[in-house]
């Protein structure tokens, strides 16, 4: 399990506990936290799924792969910090992990 | 007290229509009607990564649990409808219910098409669409070394890529020329089947077969030109029937889908259809389409919740789907049918392309190979029917973000 953060763009905060092994995607979705849309489900096919990971988590969330980067390319506000959610697997390593939603997905 | 909506199918485009309604606000009732034992869930995976044994079954629900309860949808499961009753605005059900509906959803999707081919009865032969066919698929596989598969679409290649990473000698037989012939360019599909080949699948093409063979099971195919290939189990990958026939009971028009207008509506003004089953009228591309694929039922869900909450807005995508075989991608935006010209971006020996269709000059699909830009750029460009010359397209040192500017 780790403990992740959601803030959606309101501001407005999700505490969940995610499975190790599930992506921060899905541990949005099943958690039922708004603004995470993930209409592909998780293929890296859609770039509905973007997140901001907070900068002290950067280093451990690891690095975009081509895909993700090229499919981020195309997505709103895209910056420094931007993630496709479902390409981050949750490990121990997450536990207390940050990540914030831009204000609308696609 | 009012009887709210009802929506006919738990699949994709169900739950979108019925999440769409609660974001809109809609304070009626909602209740969602599902004839699979199983919640709403992905059926993408199903031929790729359920199948090959990389995803398990709880990672392909699309909500959890608590999900219906905190958005006040009923959901029911195991409930098979049987016919509508249009005049008295209601549902009826296999068990003898009668479900009132002040707005009615058909979001039934379609069935996998078996064919008519002598031995296609036999056990040991099955199609792919719904989770129970999927588990159902990869029990056989566990115990088989063979695997045949009838039609070379995306579920025949997807299966074939699974079964193959799980070990098995997979054949493909393809009646037509090429595989993905129904929706791809011949380039595209030539490059798939050799992809395939060199994964050692045993692809054919231009192969009809005459029948399945097996006396008590199918232990192969029957090729028409006489030859057998063995096999420990069959898979007919031969497309989906779309789910019509309630409709087509209750005297709403279908052809090849149910008809509906750019808001999802069906003839009968109550009743709406979403989703693998709506044949709807294409500004886009000027001609009547009926869409397999996941974008639609999002999207064409939230259409009809939009018109049912009084929000009323045309439905005119640019279609998008994807396919994963083997560590490639493939990701295609618009309809190639009706193309007259093709530009290649980048190198199919390379194993990254993308092929640009054009039709009198206008960009109408993109078929895009480990190519994300060129599908993310290419979806813009057709939704504004833009003209990209040929020539930059060609030359892969002009980004492809030149294009949107």
């Amino acid at each position: 399990m780790a403990k992740i953060t959601y803030i959606e763009h309101s501001g407005a905060q999700h505490v969940v506990d995610v499975e190790t092994g599930l992506t921060v995607m899905e541990g949005a979705i099943r958690n039922l936290v708004p603004g995470i849309d993930a209409d592909c489900g998780g293929a890296c096919a859609c770039a509905t799924c973007h997140v901001y990971v907070d900068p002290d988590w950067m280093a451990r969330t690891g690095e975009r792969e081509s895909m993700e980067e090229s499919m981020l390319d195309f997505a709103g506000d895209v910056r420094d910090n931007s993630r496709l959610s479902c390409q981050i697997k949750v490990s121990e390593a997450l536990d207390g992990l940050i990540v914030r939603l831009p204000e609308q997905q696609g | 007290m009012t009887v709210g909506t009802v929506i006919i199918g738990a699949g994709q485009a169900g739950l979108s229509a019925a999440e769409a309604l609660r974001k809109r606000g809609y304070a009626g009732p909602v209740t969602l009607l599902g004839d699979e034992a199983a919640p709403p869930y992905q059926r993408p995976p199903l031929s790729k990564g359920y199948l090959s044994g990389e995803l398990p079954a709880e990672r392909l629900w699309l909500k959890p649990e608590a999900y219906f309860d905190a958005a006040s949808i009923t959901l029911r499961t195991g409930v098979r409808a049987s016919a509508l009753d249009r005049a008295g605005r209601r549902v009826l059900t296999h068990e003898g219910e009668a479900i009132a509906y002040e707005h009615l959803i058909l979001a039934t999707g379609g069935a996998a098409r078996r064919l008519s081919l002598p031995g296609a009865d036999l056990p040991g032969v099955h199609v792919l669409r719904s989770l129970a066919e999927a588990d159902a698929l990869s029990d056989a596989l566990s115990g088989a070394r063979r695997l045949a598969i009838i039609g070379a679409g995306y579920i025949g290649l997807e299966v074939a890529a699974s079964a193959r990473k799980r070990g098995l000698e997979v054949s493909v037989l393809e009646a037509a020329d090429r595989p993905m012939a129904r929706t791809a360019s011949p380039l595209l599909g030539g490059w798939f089947g050799a992809l395939h080949r060199g994964y050692g699948v045993d692809l054919r093409v231009s192969t009809g077969v005459a029948a399945i063979t097996g006396a008590d099971r199918a232990d192969g195919v029957r090729l028409a030109d006489g030859e057998r290939v063995e096999a420990d189990l069959v898979l007919i990958a031969a497309g989906l029937v779309p789910g019509t026939q309630l409709a087509e009971a209750a005297g709403l028009d279908c052809a090849d889908g149910i008809l509906v207008d750019t808001h999802a509506r069906t003839s009968d003004p109550d009743i709406f259809a979403i989703g693998d089953v709506a044949r709807f009228d294409s500004d886009l591309y000027g001609r009547s389409i009926r869409l397999e694929s996941v974008q639609n039922a999002i999207e064409q869900g939230r259409a009809a919740a939009a018109a049912i909450c009084g929000a009323p807005a045309d439905y005119d995508p640019v279609p998008w789907f994807w396919s994963d075989q083997y560590d490639r991608k493939l990701q295609i935006a618009g309809l190639i049918e009706g193309a007259d010209a093709m530009v290649r971006r980048g190198d199919p020996e390379l194993g990254a392309f993308a092929l640009f269709h054009f039709q009198d000059g206008v960009l109408i699909a993109c078929e895009a190979v480990n190519s994300a830009p060129e599908f993310m750029t290419a979806q813009r460009l057709i939704a504004a029917r833009a003209r990209p010359d040929p020539d930059r397209l060609r030359d892969t040192t002009v980004a492809m973000r030149a294009f949107l500017s």
